[in-house]
Parts: structure tokens; sequence; C-alpha cells
């Protein structure tokens, strides 16, 4: 059984159709892959998932439907949103942003032993746990809201764009986090810009224009599909 | 006697008052970016609540200690309250969150005129007194006095200011707080209600409120329908002063605004060779609210990008 499955996903802002009718489905443990052109709909179609924006259509999680579930109540049920631009809280210090990720968990000594295990993947972000985060570089930002989503302890993980803005050293090492967090079993949704670098890294992908889902199937396949090339990966 | 560390007692006391009332301002206008003008008649009905208790219990001629008899008014005037500021939120203001500025603004001047109506309408339009039940020993202290009563306001308001700045800082709602006044969307998919969390500021705001009205009546020995007016507007002008949205602020504006009305309250016969009295005690606070908004409308802790918290 498929962890997410989503049907007919239609989102308008006012008159004008972002995300038209659009299916998906990834079973627990799949890294997927959501690429395509500025403006084709990805963010908006992560928001409808989070439930950020209000839309048509069929979503499952874990087979049964969160099209009703408030927002606050996904994050109980598993599912984390990294946003577009970060959303770190930036008067906050980092770590007090690390445990607004756990602000859903009640379990204490838990908690501590995931935000160690954050300070060994994110080493910066234990050197800068009192700086107010909204001084931390672009990079460090990332991480930390990364790794803010990862005190959730989500099952799926939504990332919008974790490498924006990024200089490549810092990219990679992302894309390295990615993989560490996918191999410890999270199930991860991942809109990227960076085509190639996407498609290394997922399993599966789906290719959006318009709105709609325009292209599917293996990540390796794709990545030697002379379309996607062409228009993605520029060649 | 000292007029001058007189006049510094009296206004760090009443300062300390109205830094109660501020801090309701500013934890609202942190979150919601609202200026919650029915405030001021929360702090009324707290006053007018607790004394209706007092007067009962004495009326009932029971036994026990004046202060035993204004903590039990307390208790209900807070209860009371903090009703009162979650149903105006969830009445009032919540079915307005989207609406434009003007709108909640508009709503919070009803409210207030309501509250009042209401108040006037079980209470009378008659000034009640509180009953001297309090301990009122005047101590002297370098050629100035300070009573039973002044300390107890004083420490309290200091106790509770403690506590608020502790619960904002330290726990987890109170990093919710911070969280959702800074990014309220992002803050839910943290997990975090924030209809929730707007709710308890309300409810705060409005306990901190009701004590306020106790310690108001007990000072002046009077409460009235009316009062909430003044005060709210005092405590608004606190709030500025310190930088509306600024918890420290709210308490150094309040302390500030005390201090500064009962100086000049102290020294304006003097000055003007008694062509104007102390009785122009309440104009100060709004040349001090006019001097912020025109030289420094962000307030002394305010910046651009306010620290809220
Ligand atoms: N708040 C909004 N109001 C109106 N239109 C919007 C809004 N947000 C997005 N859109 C429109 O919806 C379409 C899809 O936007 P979306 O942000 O989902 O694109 P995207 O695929 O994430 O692009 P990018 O790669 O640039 O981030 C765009 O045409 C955009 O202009
Ligand atoms: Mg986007």
């Amino acid at each position: 059984m498929s962890l997410l499955e989503v049907r007919g996903l239609n989102v308008s802002y006012g008159g004008i159709k972002a995300v038209r009718g659009i299916d998906l489905e990834i079973a627990a443990g799949e890294l997927v892959c959501l690429i395509g052109a500025n403006g084709a709909g990805k963010t908006t179609t992560l928001k409808a998932l989070a439930r950020l924006l209000p839309a048509h259509g069929k979503i499952f999680y874990q087979g049964k439907s969160i099209a009703q579930t408030p927002v606050f109540d996904l994050v109980r049920k598993g599912i984390a949103l990294v946003p577009e631009g970060r959303g770190i809280f930036g008067r906050l210090s980092v770590e007090e942003n690390l445990l607004m990720g756990a602000y859903s968990r009640k379990d204490t000594p838990a908690i501590r032993h995931d935000l160690e295990k954050n300070y060994q993947l994110f080493p910066r972000l234990f050197e800068r746990k009192t700086q107010q985060a909204g001084t931390l570089s672009g990079g460090e930002q990332q991480m930390l809201a990364i790794g803010r989503a990862l005190m959730s302890r989500p099952r799926l993980l939504l990332l919008d764009e974790p490498s924006m803005g990024l200089a490549p050293l810092m990219v990679n090492k992302i894309f390295e986090t990615i993989r560490t967090i996918s191999a410890e079993g999270v199930t991860i949704l991942l809109v990227e810009q960076n085509a190639k670098l996407a498609l290394e890294a997922s399993h599966r992908a789906y290719v959006m224009e318009g709105g709609t889902v325009c292209l599917s199937g293996e990540s390796a396949k794709l990545l030697h599909d002379p379309q996607v090339r062409h228009a993605y990966l520029g060649e | 006697m000292d007029i001058f560390l007189q006049q510094l007692i009296n206004g760090l006391v009443l300062g300390s008052v109205y830094a109660l009332i501020a801090l309701g301002y500013t934890m609202v206008y942190g979150i919601l970016e609202l200026i919650n003008f029915a405030h001021g008649e929360v702090v009324m009905i707290g006053a007018m609540v607790t004394l209706a208790v007092v007067n009962m219990l004495m009326a009932s001629g029971v036994d026990i200690p004046g202060i035993m008899i204004v903590a039990t008014g307390l208790l209900v005037a807070i209860a009371v309250c903090m009703a009162l500021g979650f149903a105006i939120e969830r009445i009032a203001y919540r079915p307005l969150r989207k609406a434009p500025r003007l709108a909640p603004l508009i709503t919070a001047i009803g409210v207030s005129i309501v509250l009042q109506n209401v108040a006037m309408i079980i209470w009378g339009r008659q000034y009640i007194s509180f009953p001297p039940i309090l301990p009122m020993t005047r101590h002297d202290i370098g050629g100035a006095g300070i009573t039973d009563l002044q300390i107890f306001i004083f420490v309290l308001a200091l106790v509770l200011m403690a506590g608020l700045v502790l619960l904002v800082k330290k726990t987890r709602i109170g990093r919710a707080m911070r969280a959702t006044a800074q990014a309220p969307e992002i803050a839910g998919l943290m997990g975090v209600n924030v209809n929730a969390v707007i709710s308890f500021t309300f409810i705060l705001g409005s306990a901190l409120a009701a004590v306020a009205g106790l310690m108001v009546s007990a000072y002046y020995g009077i409460a009235h329908y009316y009062m909430g007016f003044l005060l709210g507007l005092k405590a608004f002008t606190a709030a500025v002063l310190g930088g509306i949205g600024n918890i420290a602020g709210a308490m150094l504006g309040g302390l500030l605004l005390g201090v500064i009305e009962s100086m000049a309250a102290g020294y304006i016969g003097d000055i003007t060779g008694g062509f104007l009295g102390s009785h122009y005690q309440d104009v100060f606070a709004f040349f001090v609210l006019i001097g912020v908004l025109v030289f420094r409308p962000s307030g002394l802790l305010g910046e651009r990008v306010a620290e809220r918290a």
C-alpha cells in the first residue's frame, strides 16, 4: 500500500488554476522527486498536501483521507514540510527552532536524543545553538529547517527546494543529508530546481508543467530520456 | 516631606499597575497585530467583580480576615475576566481575522461600549467604594511614606511580571506564543494549534487585567463603570512608549509612565505658580503618547523588526 496517494488534486488562487488534477503515489520508504520549470505548480502541490491551501481532490495518507485534517494535526500523523524559503523562526534561537520541530511530541528524553542526533548531523547548528536563527547564513538556515522537520520524527518529509540559493558545496552537503535521511527509512517527496541532482538522488520522479504532471517514472530512466535532458537538464 | 521620593514611590506603584495592563495590549498585538481597545474594560470588570464579591461577603457577615475576603473576590474576578477575554476573541475578533485592519479596530471600540453599558446596568452609575479592610499602615522611608497596600501592589505586580517573562521565555507554550507571533503558518506546521495559542494569549492578558482591576480599585478606594476607558488609554500609551509588541517594553513603559505622571502631578503646581493643579495628572499620559508617536513611533525598545518577546 502506498504511504501517500493523491487523486485529481486541483488548487486555484482566486480564478487562476495552479494545479490541474494531478495524481501522485508514493510508497513507504521511497524518495520521490517532483521537478518542473518555474511556476509549474510544485510549491502549490506541496502546500496543498500540507493543508496550507484549500484544494479539491483526494489525499490519502496511510490509506486514510487527510483532506479535512487541520494543519497542526498533520505533524502528529507524521507529515513534515520544509517550506520554500525555509520558514525558520528568525527571532528564536537555533535550539528553540529545533524544539519547535518537536512541539507535537511529549517524550522529553527522546527529544533530547534527537536534538543531539541533529547536532551530529549538522555540527554547525551545535556551534550556534544559542544564536538567533535569523542571523544564520542561508545554508545554515536550510540545515536548521531540515533539522527542525526531523525533530518531529516524520514518516513523510516534504522538501521544497532545499538547495535553493546555496553554494555547490552546500548543495552537495544537503543532498548527502537527504540520502542519509532516506536511508533511515523516512519517505521523502523532494521538489527541486536542480533536476540532475534530484533525479540522481531519487528512486522515482514526476515532472510537472503548467499545473499538470506531464511525465513520470523511474528517475534513472528519466535521467536518460532525451525530452527530459533537453527541457530540464539543459542539453 | 521629600516630594521627589514620595512621587517616585507613588509613580512606581501606579506604573506597575499600568505595566500589568499594558502587557495585555502588547501580547495581543504581538500575535495578531490588533489593538484590543476593549482591554481597559476587562480591567474595569475585574475591579467591579472583585468589589461585588467583597461587598457580598461583607454583607453576609462571614467572619474571615479582610485579606481573605479580597483574595476570594480576586479569584472570582480572575475567573470571570479569563472567560470574558476568551469570549471577546472568539465572538468579536476571530470572525474578522482576515478582514481589513480597520474592522477589528472598530469592533474593539464596540466591545468596549457594550462592556461599559453592561457594567452600568449591573452595578449602576454611582462610584462603588472599596471597604477599608486592607492593612493600610504607613511606613516612613527617607522622608516619604509607603503604605502596606502600595508595597503589596508593587511586589505582586513584579512577581506576576517575572512569572510572565519566565512563561514566555522558558516554557513550551511560551515558545509556541513567540513562534506564532513570528510566523503563524509555520507554527501551525510544527503542530501548534494557532487558535488555541491566540485564545491562551487573551486569557492570560485578561487574568493580569483582573489583578490590575483589584489593584486600581483598592488603591483609589473606588470603582466605576467608566474607569476602564482612561486606564486602558494610559496602559495603551505605556505599551506604545515601550514599543508595542514588546513584553519588556510594556513593563518599562508602564513604570516610566507612572513615574512621569506622578512627578508631573507633584511639581505642576510649583512650575505654573499654582495655575494648574495635580488634578491635571491625567493629561501627561497623552503628552507622552503624542510625543512617542511623533518622535519614536516604534517605542523605546521596539525596533523596525521588533523583538516581540
Ligand atoms: N499566492 C498566489 N496567488 C496567486 N497566484 C499564485 C500564488 N502562488 C502561486 N501562484 C501561481 O501559481 C503558479 C504555480 O506556482 P508555484 O509556486 O506552485 O510554482 P513552482 O512550481 O513552485 O515554481 P518555482 O520553481 O518557481 O518555485 C504560478 O503561476 C504562480 O504565479
Ligand atoms: Mg516553488
